[in-house]
């Protein structure tokens, strides 16, 4: 059972790190503008 | 690349007919390839810049949506906001942007301007920000430069904010990702408790506690904007959906904190999470789907806004927001310009057309001393108004007053989900209640152990599928109409609009185009037409351009002279009411008489303001759907009556004053019927704000869509009895919903009550009965788009 001590806050931490990412691409506003984001991908890069 | 695309009329598939190489409307015979000096004036300025691919790209444009337009007249400088270094930023509300290529377009069209350092559009918004280095002055070319590629611009104004600003929307969204953070985590301590049945005693309990430790604050903040509900919902004495959620919640916490404790066989922090994820779920695409509706319409009425030329005291003439013109200052009204503040008229005489404000269908004059109404379009020459109320007294703003208390009474209408709530909730806490002191006192077990069954009742009715079922059929219903231009603008909207069995109609501008067209006469001598067209082109009276519109390429006369409230004169040629050209003809409003000179007989044009074409049909689609109908309207008997019966509307009012409206739409209620209103003008927003359901078609005053549940964005009203239909099918899903929900419960409970539920199995119900119900609603999309 020692595999968990180590695997468990591992899976947390893991959680964790995704909740943060997340926060941080609400917060960063990607999610304003779903159809032009769609839309941009496909534009070719000028500079 | 070469100056113009010249495969581009061809390019919109499925069309015969030519259309503009810019904007894809029809071609006028006779044209090249585009429509209008605008359009060409877009593409050459498109091609200039080397952006041709635009046309190429784009995709789904509305056709004529892309028409160069003038730019409104805005103190543009005025709205630029200064940042560092001498830089200015000003946010644009863009129209006619529709499709990805409409972004790079204007993106890179305002990147090739040097002192440009960031354009950025969002297709989702609509809203345009730009910042540049440099004065503020800049603003107004560069506003000027979006306009002549072909769209729409508007100042962003407070009601786009209103609209776009959405802290509540964006908290929802985060509450979602702790949610599913929680719930994923804990479903995997959760699995391991499940599997794990040779486990050890302590491993269970670090198991447990470390369940808790995610859960707690996970439901804690997850389930906020339910707390909060549910809160607001008892403190107004009422018990809706929130508060079962938020008590299921909170006691599944509360009862699986104590089985942590005393180290039970299994918590249900699982079931907590995952409830709060699967509603929240639910609210966050119920809330995206009215969002884009509530953007659609704050981008139509941005484009309405209006500022008014001020006169100051020494005779200058200022550019001012009508809401800082104080009573008793003077305005400057242009030609063709909107009135936007109550006043008297000041001078001389004014030519207005007060369909709007009242519904005639024929444009009134106003002698000096009179009193103006806000609504009103100037048709005559530039006059100067005298203040009588500033805007917020004004009656625009006393209509608005009106509008806001309607809508209160109408937001105490109480929807299908909390109706369900209202006698679901007690009976299933008396449920758990029962069998809490069942187990505890009758059966004997410890009180910690008697939890255990009762809250698993509550949970497993707490209701997922009842909670999602309405939402999930909403969000349906609303993108199913979304897509055929009518937006949806209030939660409750549909539920009422299927349960309307009676339409009230208004005729100017909803039931007809609102502008007067001419009407053909073989009779007609070959000449005349062109000849009083030329005379027409320099008159803004509505038949004069009526007149224009059926004669469009005609070369203006030059030497004209208007005659206010009669007619227009050159030499002995003339064009006007049958008294100017010389004829003791009664007076019947929609007749131009135009005479060469004073011995040739005048010729008649007749005009008819024109139904929409498609108004014949919509009614009867109504009458087919079960609904009777009526005709209110302010304008004239006569007209009225004709429109009644080229639709077939049995019941017709004319002369109907905006108050009278109002008290028709009253009666009805009274008399037990659900009235839909649809209406477009100033004189039916109160009318619209007391009908059980409202609808406004497109281009209807600011006022009136804001009154209405339903603005029909799409040309036509064929959409109404569409989104009858809609309207009807989803509430139907709604209540299969709600039963199957209650169905299932049926089954759950009396498990959950003898103690026969795990988690486990708690969870695959929960799963399923959401996925059936969400499966349910999108069978309703399915069928309305065949």
């Amino acid at each position: 059972m020692n595999v968990l001590t180590v695997l468990v806050p591992l899976a947390l931490l893991l959680g964790l790190l995704a909740l943060i990412f997340y926060v941080w691409t609400l917060r960063t506003g990607q999610y304003d503008d779903p159809d032009g984001a769609a839309a941009r991908i496909l534009f070719d890069e000028k500079e | 690349m070469s100056a113009l695309p010249a495969s581009l009329a061809p390019a919109e598939p499925g069309l015969s007919a030519p259309v503009c190489a810019h904007c894809g409307a029809a071609l006028p015979a006779g044209a090249g390839r585009f429509c209008c000096a605008g359009c060409e004036g877009a593409a050459a300025l498109i091609s200039g810049l080397g952006l041709d691919a635009f046309y190429r790209r784009r995709d789904g444009a509305e056709v004529g949506a892309q028409k160069p337009a003038e730019l409104p007249p805005v103190e543009w400088a005025a709205r630029a906001v200064p940042g560092r270094e001498g830089s200015h930023s000003l946010d644009l509300m863009l129209h006619g942007l529709t499709c990805g290529a409409c972004v790079w377009l204007v993106e890179q069209a305002l990147a090739a301007e040097p002192d440009v350092t960031r354009a950025r559009a969002s297709l989702t918004g609509r809203r345009l920000s730009i910042a540049w280095q440099g004065p503020a002055a800049r603003a107004e070319a560069l506003a000027r430069l979006v306009a002549r590629l072909g769209f729409q611009v508007a100042p962003w104004s407070a009601a786009c904010l209103k609209a776009a600003e959405d802290s509540e929307g964006r908290a929802l969204m985060r509450a979602l990702g702790i949610a599913a953070f929680g719930a994923t985590n804990v479903m995997m301590l959760s699995v391991a408790v499940w599997a794990g049945s040779d486990m050890g005693e302590a491993t269970r309990a670090l198991l447990h506690w470390l369940a808790a430790l995610v859960a707690l604050p996970v439901v804690l903040v997850a389930g906020l904007p339910f707390y909060r509900s549910a809160w607001a919902g008892l403190r107004a004495g009422r018990v809706n959906m929130d508060v079962a959620v938020s008590l299921g919640v909170l006691a599944t916490t509360a009862m699986s904190l104590s089985e942590a404790a005393r180290n039970g066989p299994y918590t249900w922090f699982d079931g907590a999470t995952a409830l709060l994820f699967l509603l929240l779920g639910g609210r966050v695409l119920d809330r995206a789907a009215r969002k884009r509706a509530r953007q659609a319409c704050a981008e139509l009425l941005a484009m309405q806004s209006a500022e008014v030329m001020r006169l100051a005291e020494d005779g200058r003439a200022e550019r001012v927001g009508a809401e800082a013109v104080q009573p008793g200052e003077r305005l400057l009204v242009a030609p063709g310009e909107r009135l936007a503040l109550d006043g008297v008229l000041e001078a001389g005489e004014a030519l207005l057309d007060t369909a709007a404000s009242t519904g005639e269908s024929l444009p009134r004059r106003f002698t000096a001393g009179e009193a103006l109404p806000a609504g009103a379009i100037n048709l005559g020459a530039a006059f100067t108004q005298r203040v009588t109320a500033a805007a917020m007294e004004g009656s625009l703003a006393q209509l608005a007053r009106l509008l806001s208390q309607a809508e209160q009474a109408r937001g105490r209408y109480v929807a299908i989900a909390d109706r369900a709530a209202a006698w679901y909730v007690p009976v299933v806490h008396a449920v758990a209640l029962a069998t809490f002191l069942g187990w505890w006192l009758w059966v004997g077990v410890s009180w910690q152990a008697a939890l255990v069954p009762a809250v698993a009742a509550l949970i497993i009715t707490c209701p997922c599928g009842l909670a999602i079922a309405v939402p999930a059929v909403q969000v349906v219903a609303v993108g199913v109409l979304f897509r055929r231009g009518v937006l949806v603008t209030s939660a409750t909207a549909l539920e009422r609009l299927a349960e309307c069995d009676h339409v009230v109609l208004d005729k100017t501008g909803t039931l007809t185009l609102g502008a007067p067209a001419l009407l053909p006469d073989p009779a007609r001598p070959q000449g005349a037409l062109e000849r009083a067209a030329a005379l027409a082109a320099s008159s803004r009276h509505p038949l004069a351009r009526a007149l224009l519109r059926a004669c469009p390429d005609v070369v203006p006369a030059a030497g004209v002279e208007e005659v206010p409230g009669a007619g227009l004169r050159r030499g002995a040629e003339r064009l006007g009411s049958a008294a100017f050209c010389g004829l003791s003809a009664p007076a019947d409003g929609l007749t131009l008489y135009w005479r060469k000179d004073e011995t040739a007989a005048p010729i008649a044009f007749r005009f008819a303001d024109k139904l929409r074409s498609d108004a014949a049909a919509a009614i009867a689609a109504l009458h087919q759907l079960g609904l009777t109908t009526e005709l209110l309207s302010g304008d004239a008997a006569p007209a009225v009556a004709e429109a009644a019966a080229l639709l077939g509307i049995p019941d017709w009012q004319a002369g109907v004053a905006p108050a009278g409206k109002a008290a028709r739409l009253t009666a009805l209620r009274e008399a037990g019927r659900k009235p839909l209103m649809l209406g477009d003008g100033l004189n039916d927003a109160a009318a619209l704000a007391l009908a059980h359901a409202s609808a406004s078609p497109a281009g209807a005053t600011d006022l009136a869509q804001g009154a209405a549940d339903l603005v029909l964005r799409a040309e036509g009203l064929a959409a109404l009895p569409a989104a009858i239909a809609v309207a009807r099918r989803a509430q139907a899903a709604a209540r299969q919903n709600i039963g199957f929900s209650l169905t299932y419960n049926v089954v759950a409970v009396p498990a959950a009550m003898l103690g026969l539920a795990t988690p486990l199995i708690a969870a695959l119900v929960m799963a399923s009965s959401s996925l059936i119900v969400i499966l349910n609603a999108l069978k309703l999309g399915r069928g309305a788009a065949r």
